[in-house]
């Protein structure tokens, strides 16, 4: 995994945290995800971009810049864990769509950060509703491989992606078994030799091909046979998830994550064992599809009660636009049966673990570093929004493109030609 | 209700059924001579495929000690409603208990009319998506005017149960936005019906679903046919209601002189478009841009027709004016947008801006998990506006996902809020509509208990017996 911005704790110089301030938030319910849990009224301390104190009564230097929750909540930053921000400005518009490319010659090697742009207007409007960092995943052209994937904040500055080529995606699913060419037997036979490819890689290309990928697609896949970064595979049918842990088995050290898992409560006692991962959306509930006749709005539930690790995300909204919706999937999973703990826990620190990132990002502890939400009520709430979202240690800017355009269409009395307001 | 074009159900003669039945569309328009025959005169059946819909048996039933919002803009505290013979019989405070009624303690709890989604395609893009079930968007010329939503639905879509499930006791489902004139709508209730006639709000008006902008013109456009731009679009709505105020007139001029004129042949494209003209099929219109719904607003004053509703109206904010001044509705999502350029200026604060401004807006779906929780979508809405500083209550709200698509479907004298006389449709909520943390506990349709989240009560549709999934909300 190639780290960009190199984050260290506190102490070290940090060359990303220039512009980040000394800053203390007080007066709030606080929650930590660590063992601390929930703390009733207090405050956390951040210096140069990074926590360097969090309790119900923590030391405020002279002179610092604070701010008051009010009484609202004051979370770490939603961690989205399947997005496509940056990748997209209109779906339905070719050119501003760059998250596949179903005319390229290559597969794993396409990689998500030559695409990204942190000026996308989405940035801004998920940014609002209180999430600071995201993956960015790339969705699956003509191959059942979609490339490479990368983690970003939503700062919206120019180096907001903070990792790359962190993981790999790609497509097992049915859809991924049409790509394959028509039949999961197609997928797997592909994705096992697409593996063999890439053990063998230099040396099969020294004078030949690859029975599956061209030498940059093998090159690409290197770190994910190798353990070092994550393969998501996007299934939903329960006897595909068993199939993809058995993979996982017979290719260690890889390290598995499934997506999408509309099934996977039916094997959620195997995935505990095998400490695989699912990025599951908690409110999809209808049999949308021969893979997922198992869908419930009990998945959520029943997988935290078997101990699996999870992470929610939006996947019954656009990834790219509505993304921001996470907070309300994850009370639609304390809704149905999740405590409240594990379900804000699956949209933080959760994901950040997963993508390896859970030492930084996702708890309000010493060392973390300082993305920070202040709510004006309990986030999971649909009627909460955040007062405050800080990224980096630095208070962002709240406002959009969509709240600008708010602005000018409020009042209707006003003489003043539309455009011509600000 | 509706469904009585008087003048023209009234004049059909007999000696010209032939004729007409004789041509292509013989099964379609039955003939009733019997009424008639003295007179020579014979019907149109305009409503053959009637309603079945048969209201469940409820219990004479007290509900107590809830926070009612009736969907007509009133809170009232601990309050009490009662359901008599599938009606409202009384809201208020204090009731007392019919003889042998049931008695539901929703004391902490909250009640709301049934939940009405004007925009679905529940049945028509049924689950799963599979390609046999792409019923919902005949694409095969811009003017299918003559399809009927409702002779696609599928009534075991598994969607029904789970918007059962989130309070859903009527919903209108719609053709697809690929034409201009998509084709007819129609109302349904709530309920498992073996045929979708059992479900057919009994009464209710049909509508027509038409659509602007960049839907049409992607799908001819891309075929090299008209229409192919926003002009396209335009002319392909003259020309046709060109034709149709040609063939409305054609049908006045006959029943005016019967002696002296033939009437026209019949044509089931053109008696879905004189059916707006009379003023009996309601326009539900898909509009996104504020200047396109300008547009449309013209058009429909070129041709003497009411627009009913815009839906998808993600640029209603900019117009309430002119939705107010021509008595339309917007029907809005609470924060999709982006998936292409119309959608692509959509704010949150949509539906609580042009309501405050003075236009009618409710929510809408358009969508088989959105529809499943309005209350939610209601809720983002109103607490957008809030923040604006928007002053909406809780209970004027609540008209976002009851009265107000009533109000837009012709069905408001029968259901959409909780007045004595109306249709006892309601939701008893486990906390208030507004929270995420709220779940439909109980459901009412015509005063019977058609979901108990509790007690296990809940339809399960054929497809999801003997499934994985069946019995999981």
């Amino acid at each position: 995994m190639r780290t960009l911005v190199t984050l260290l704790a506190a102490g070290a110089a940090l060359t990303s945290a220039a512009t980040a301030q000394d800053l203390a938030i007080l007066n709030g319910r606080i929650v930590t995800n660590t063992d601390q849990g929930q703390i009733s009224s207090g405050g956390v301390l951040i210096r140069d971009g990074v926590i360097v104190s969090v309790g119900a009564d923590i030391e405020v230097p002279d002179g610092i810049e604070t701010i008051d929750a009010n009484g609202g909540w004051i979370t770490p930053g939603i961690f989205a864990p399947y997005t496509q921000l940056g990748l997209i400005e209109v779906a339905l518009e070719d050119a501003t769509n760059d998250a596949s490319a179903s005319s390229s010659d290559f597969s794993v090697a396409l990689d998500v950060a030559d695409s990204f742009n942190p000026n996308g207007t989405y940035l801004a409007t998920s940014r609002m509703e209180g999430i600071t960092r995201f993956a960015v995943v790339p969705s699956t052209g003509s191959n059942l491989f979609a490339g490479l994937g990368a983690l970003g904040n939503a700062s919206g500055d120019m180096d907001a992606l903070f990792e790359t080529q962190s993981f790999v995606f790609a497509d097992l699913s049915q859809s991924g078994a049409g790509t394959a060419g028509g039949s999961r037997s197609a997928a797997w036979a592909y994705l096992e030799a697409a593996f063999g490819d890439a053990r063998a890689y230099p040396g099969r290309y020294a004078s030949g091909h690859g029975d599956a990928l061209n030498r940059y697609d093998a090159a690409a896949l290197v770190d994910v046979v190798r353990g070092r970064i994550p393969l998501i595979l996007e299934v939903d049918r329960a006897t595909d998830i068993r199939r993809a842990i058995r993979f996982a088995a017979e290719n260690a050290p890889l390290r598995l994550v499934i997506s999408g898992g509309a099934e996977a409560w039916m094997v959620a006692e195997e995935l505990a064992a095998s400490g695989i991962p699912v990025l599951m959306d908690p409110m999809r509930n209808l049999p949308s599809s021969f893979d997922a006749l198992g869908s419930t709005l009990e998945s959520a539930a029943r997988l935290d009660q078997a101990g699996v690790t999870v992470a929610y995300t939006t996947q019954t909204a656009d990834g790219y636009f509505n993304a921001r919706l996470l907070p309300q999937h994850a009370g639609n999973a304390v809704t149905n049966g999740v405590s409240w703990d594990a379900a804000f826990r699956a949209i933080t620190l959760t994901p950040a673990e997963i993508y390896g990132v859970g030492d930084q990002y996702g708890a309000l502890a010493a060392g973390y570093m300082a993305d920070v939400v202040v709510w004006d009520g309990d986030p999971l709430e649909v009627m909460s929004a955040p007062t405050h979202v800080i990224i980096d240690g630095e208070d962002t800017d709240l406002t959009s493109r969509q709240t600008r355009l708010r602005d000018r269409y409020t009042d209707m009395e006003d003489t003043t030609p539309f455009g011509y307001r600000d | 209700m509706s469904l009585d074009w008087k003048r023209w159900t009234a004049v059909l003669a007999t000696g010209l059924l032939a004729a007409c039945s004789g041509g292509q569309d013989s099964g379609a328009g039955s003939a009733d001579a019997d009424d008639d025959a003295a007179t020579d005169i014979v019907r149109v059946d305009l409503d053959p495929y009637p309603s079945t819909y048969s209201p469940p048996q409820g219990e004479t039933t007290l509900i107590t000690g809830a926070t009612i919002f009736d969907g007509a803009g009133n809170q009232i505290d601990s309050g009490d409603i009662l359901l008599e013979n599938g009606r409202i019989s009384a809201v208020g405070q204090g009731l007392e208990a019919p003889e042998g009624a049931i008695v539901i303690n929703a004391e902490g709890r909250y009640i709301t009319p049934g939940v009405i989604d004007i925009h679905s395609h529940l049945g028509d893009y049924p689950s799963p998506q599979v390609d046999a079930h792409s019923d919902g968007n005949e694409l095969t010329q811009p003017n299918t005017s003559e399809v009927w939503a409702e002779h696609s639905v599928w009534p075991q879509d598994p969607g029904f149960a789970r918007a059962l499930a989130g309070g859903v006791t009527t919903l209108h489902v719609l053709p697809g936005s690929g034409n201009l004139f998509g084709g007819r709508g129609v109302t349904l209730r709530n309920v498992a019906g073996r045929t979708v006639q059992d479900m057919k709000f009994p009464g209710a008006p049909y509508t027509l679903k038409m659509a602007c902008g960049e839907n049409p013109s992607r799908v001819y456009g891309n075929r090299n046919t008209s229409p192919a731009t926003d002009m396209g679009n335009m002319a392909g709505y003259r020309a046709n209601w060109i034709r149709a105020a040609d063939y409305r007139d054609s049908w006045h001029e006959y029943w005016d002189d019967p002696e002296n004129n033939s009437p026209p042949t019949r044509d089931l494209e053109l008696e879905t478009m004189m059916g707006v003209l009379e003023g009996e099929i309601l326009v539900q219109m898909h509009c996104y841009r504020a200047d396109q719904m300008a547009q449309i607003i013209d058009l429909s004053q070129e041709f003497d027709y009411q627009v009913t509703t815009f839906h998808h109206a993600v640029e209603a904010y900019q117009i309430p004016d002119l939705l107010a001044e021509a008595g339309i509705c917007a029907a809005v999502w609470a924060d999709w947008g982006g998936f292409k350029m119309e959608a692509y200026d959509t704010i949150r604060e949509n539906l609580a801006l042009t309501h405050a401004n003075g236009a009618c807006a409710m929510i809408h779906s358009d969508d088989a998990l959105g529809i499943q929780r309005l209350n939610q979508e209601v809720a983002k809405a109103l607490s957008d506006g809030r923040r604006m500083g928007l002053e909406i209550s809780d209970a004027e709200a609540v008209a976002w996902f009851t009265s107000n698509p009533a109000q837009a479907l012709g069905i408001a004298d029968e259901t959409g809020s909780l007045e004595v006389g109306k249709r006892a449709d309601l939701v008893i909520w486990s906390a208030h509509p507004f929270s995420t943390y709220a779940q439909a506990d109980e459901v009412f349709i015509d005063g019977a208990l058609m979901y108990d989240r509790a007690n296990g009560v809940q339809p399960v549709s054929d497809f999801d017996l003997g499934q994985i999934g069946e019995g999981d909300d």
